[in-house]
C-alpha cells in the first residue's frame, strides 16, 4: 500500500495507464506528432484522424454527435465560453442570467464578470440537502432570461441535480441551459440525446485523463451560438482558436472511451467503497454526512465532525490525502461557501471534510482510513473545550464568544 | 503546508492536557476564540499560596499550530508568577515553534488566552 492513499479524486484523478499509453504514441518522432490543421500532408491527415475519433469518443460519452464537441484546455475554459459566449451572442434578447450558489468558481467568477458589465445574475441557494430544485429555477426565470448555468454534480458534496427535469423547464422557455459536467462525467450517465441541455462543459483530468484538456458541447439541434473568446486561426468550426493539442484530445477520447465502458461496473464498487466508510465511521458520534444521500456521486462523501477543527484532523490523518471544507489555512478564514450555502454553521463547516474515492482506491485503503479516522476524531475530541461543552450539555450556541 | 518539528512534537504528544475545577477560588481560566472562526482556547492556571502558578491544563479546538502554541504556554507558564505569565508575548511562541506568518494569529490567541486566565484568577481573588 502507498502512503499516502489518494482520497482526493473529485480534485483530480491520476491519468489511466492506458491513456497514458495512447498519448505517449503523439508524441515521439516516429509517432503522431503532426499539426492537425495541415491539410497538404499526411502528418497532418493522421494528426486530424487522431482527434476526429477522439472527438466520436467523447460524443459517445455523452450520446451525441461529435460535430457537437469543441476542445477547450479544461472545464474552466468551457464554462467561460458557454456563459460569456452566450451571453454576448444573446444580449439582443435580455441580460438576465440564473446560476446557483454553489457553481465552482469557474461558472461563479464568470458570471461576477458580467455582472460588472451590465448584466443581472440570480443566484439560486440550494435546498439543506444541496441540491437546486427545477422549482426553485421555474420560479425565477424572467422575461429577460438568457441563460441558466447549473452544475450537474457538485465538487465539494458530491450531490447530482436533475438537470433532464431542469432542461425541460429550460427548453419550453427558450433559454440557453448550460451543465457544468466536470464532476459527473464517466459517473453517472449523460444522455444529450434525451436531456435538453445546450451547451456542457467536461474536463479530462476529472476522468482520469490528462490535465489541461476538456470539452464543450455545443448543440446543433436546436442550434446553440456563441461568441467566441479565443481569436485566431479559427480552429473549432471558429469558437476556439488555437492548434489542437494531439496527445492530450487522444488521451481525453481513451479516457472517455474507458469511462463509458466501466462506468456501471465501477459505480457498484466505488458506491460499495464509499458505504464501507460511512459505515466505519457513523457510529462516532455528532457526526454527519452532508448533501443528499440518493442524489449523489458514487465516490463522494462530505463529513462533518463535530468539534474538531477540519485542519488539524487533516493533519493527523498525513497517511491519508484528503480535502478539508475549512479553509482555516488560506489567508481569509472563510469557511467553505458550498457548506455555508446548505445552512451549516461556520463551526460545523469548519469540521467538515472532503473524502472521494475512484478508480485504484481498494477495500484496504477504506479500512485504513476507517482505522485512522476514527482514532484521529477521539484524541482530538479529547483536546476540545468545545466536545468537553458538549458532554457537559451546554448548548455551543448560548455562549458568547470573544472572536478575534 | 509543513509543520515544524516542534509544532508536530507538541502536535503529536500535547502536554498538560486537561480541564480543572473553575470555581476554585486559585484557578483562573482563560476561553479565548470562537468555534465559528475555527479555534477555541481554554487555558487554566492554578497557583500556590504565593501567587505562583504551580499547574497548567489546556484543552483547544483549531488548527495543528493552535494546539501547539497552547500546549507549549502551558510548559512555560508553569513556576512562574502572575506578572511574569502576563509578560508572555505571542512573538516568543511563534519564534519557539517557528510559525509561519498565516499562523501568527494561533499564537495571538495563546497570549491573549493567558491574559484572560490571569485577569480571571486575579478578578476571583479581589485584587
Ligand atoms: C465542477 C467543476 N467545474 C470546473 C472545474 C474546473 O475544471 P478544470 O480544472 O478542467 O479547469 C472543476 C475542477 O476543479 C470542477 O470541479
Ligand atoms: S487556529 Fe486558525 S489557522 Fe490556526
Amino acid at each position: 500500500m502507498n502512503k499516502p492513499i489518494y482520497f482526493d479524486y473529485l480534485a483530480t484523478t491520476p491519468t489511466d495507464p492506458r491513456v497514458v499509453e495512447k498519448m505517449t504514441t503523439c508524441l515521439s518522432m516516429e509517432g503522431n506528432f503532426g499539426n492537425p490543421a495541415s491539410r497538404s500532408h499526411v502528418f497532418g491527415w493522421k494528426a486530424e484522424e487522431a482527434v476526429e475519433n477522439a472527438r466520436r469518443q467523447v460524443a459517445n460519452l455523452i450520446n451525441a454527435d461529435s460535430r457537437e464537441i469543441v476542445w477547450t484546455s479544461g472545464a474552466t475554459e468551457s464554462d467561460n465560453l458557454a456563459i460569456k459566449g452566450a451571453a454576448y451572442f444573446y444580449k439582443g434578447k435580455g441580460r438576465h442570467i440564473l446560476t446557483s450558489s454553489i457553481e465552482h468558481k469557474a461558472v461563479l467568477d464568470s458570471c461576477r464578470q458580467l455582472e460588472r458589465e451590465g448584466y443581472e445574475v440570480t443566484y439560486l441557494e440550494p435546498t439543506s440537502e444541496g441540491l437546486i430544485t427545477c422549482e426553485s429555477v421555474a420560479n425565477s426565470l424572467r422575461d429577460d432570461t438568457i441563460l441558466v448555468s447549473i452544475m450537474h454534480a457538485n465538487n465539494e458534496i458530491g450531490t447530482v441535480n436533475d438537470i433532464a427535469g431542469i432542461g425541460e423547464i429550460t427548453r419550453a422557455a427558450g433559454v440557453i441551459f448550460h451543465v457544468d459536467a466536470a464532476q459527473s462525467a464517466a459517473k453517472v450517465p449523460i444522455d444529450m440525446d434525451k436531456m435538453k441541455v445546450d451547451l456542457l462543459s467536461l474536463s479530462a483530468h476529472k476522468m482520469y485523463g490528462p490535465k489541461g484538456i476538456g470539452a464543450l458541447y455545443v448543440r446543433r439541434k436546436p442550434r446553440v451560438r456563441l461568441e467566441a473568446q479565443m481569436h485566431g486561426g479559427g480552429h473549432e468550426r471558429g469558437m476556439r482558436s488555437g492548434t489542437l493539442a494531439t496527445h492530450q484530445i487522444v488521451g481525453m477520447g481513451e479516457a472517455a472511451a474507458i469511462g463509458m465502458e466501466e462506468m456501471e461496473s465501477e459505480r457498484d464498487r466505488v458506491m460499495a467503497l464509499r458505504e464501507r466508510l460511512w459505515l466505519g465511521v457513523k457510529d462516532l458520534e455528532a457526526v454527519q454526512i452532508n448533501g443528499d444521500l440518493h442524489q449523489r456521486l458514487p465516490g463522494a462523501l462530505n463529513i462533518s465532525f463535530s468539534f474538531v477543527e477540519g485542519e488539524s484532523l487533516i493533519m493527523s490523518l498525513k497517511d491519508l490525502a484528503i480535502s478539508s471544507g475549512s479553509a482555516c489555512t488560506s489567508a481569509s478564514l472563510e469557511p467553505s461557501y458550498v457548506l455555508r450555502a446548505l445552512g451549516l454553521s461556520d463551526e460545523l463547516a469548519h469540521s467538515s471534510l472532503r473524502f472521494s474515492i475512484g478508480r485504484f482506491t481498494t477495500k484496504e485503503d477504506v479500512d485504513l482510513a476507517v482505522e485512522q479516522l476514527v482514532h484521529s476524531v477521539e484524541k482530538l475530541r479529547d483536546l476540545s473545550p468545545l466536545w468537553d461543552m458538549y458532554k457537559d450539555g451546554i448548548d455551543l450556541d448560548s455562549v458568547q464568544w470573544a472572536a478575534h | 503546508m509543513a509543520y515544524s518539528d516542534k509544532v508536530l512534537d507538541h502536535y503529536e504528544n500535547p502536554r498538560n492536557v486537561g480541564k480543572m475545577d473553575v470555581d476554585k477560588k486559585n484557578v483562573g481560566t482563560g476561553m479565548v476564540g470562537a468555534p465559528a472562526c475555527g479555534d477555541v482556547m481554554r487555558l487554566q492556571i492554578q497557583v500556590d499560596d504565593d501567587g505562583v502558578i504551580e499547574d497548567a491544563k489546556f484543552k483547544t479546538y483549531g488548527c495543528g499550530s493552535a494546539i501547539a502554541s497552547s500546549s507549549l504556554l502551558t510548559e512555560w507558564v508553569k513556576g512562574k508568577r502572575l506578572d511574569e505569565a502576563e509578560e508572555i508575548k505571542n512573538s516568543q511562541i511563534a519564534e519557539e515553534l517557528s510559525l509561519p506568518p498565516v499562523k501568527i494569529h494561533c499564537s495571538v490567541l495563546a497570549e491573549d488566552a493567558i491574559k484572560a486566565a490571569v485577569a480571571d484568577l486575579r478578578q476571583k481573588q479581589g485584587d
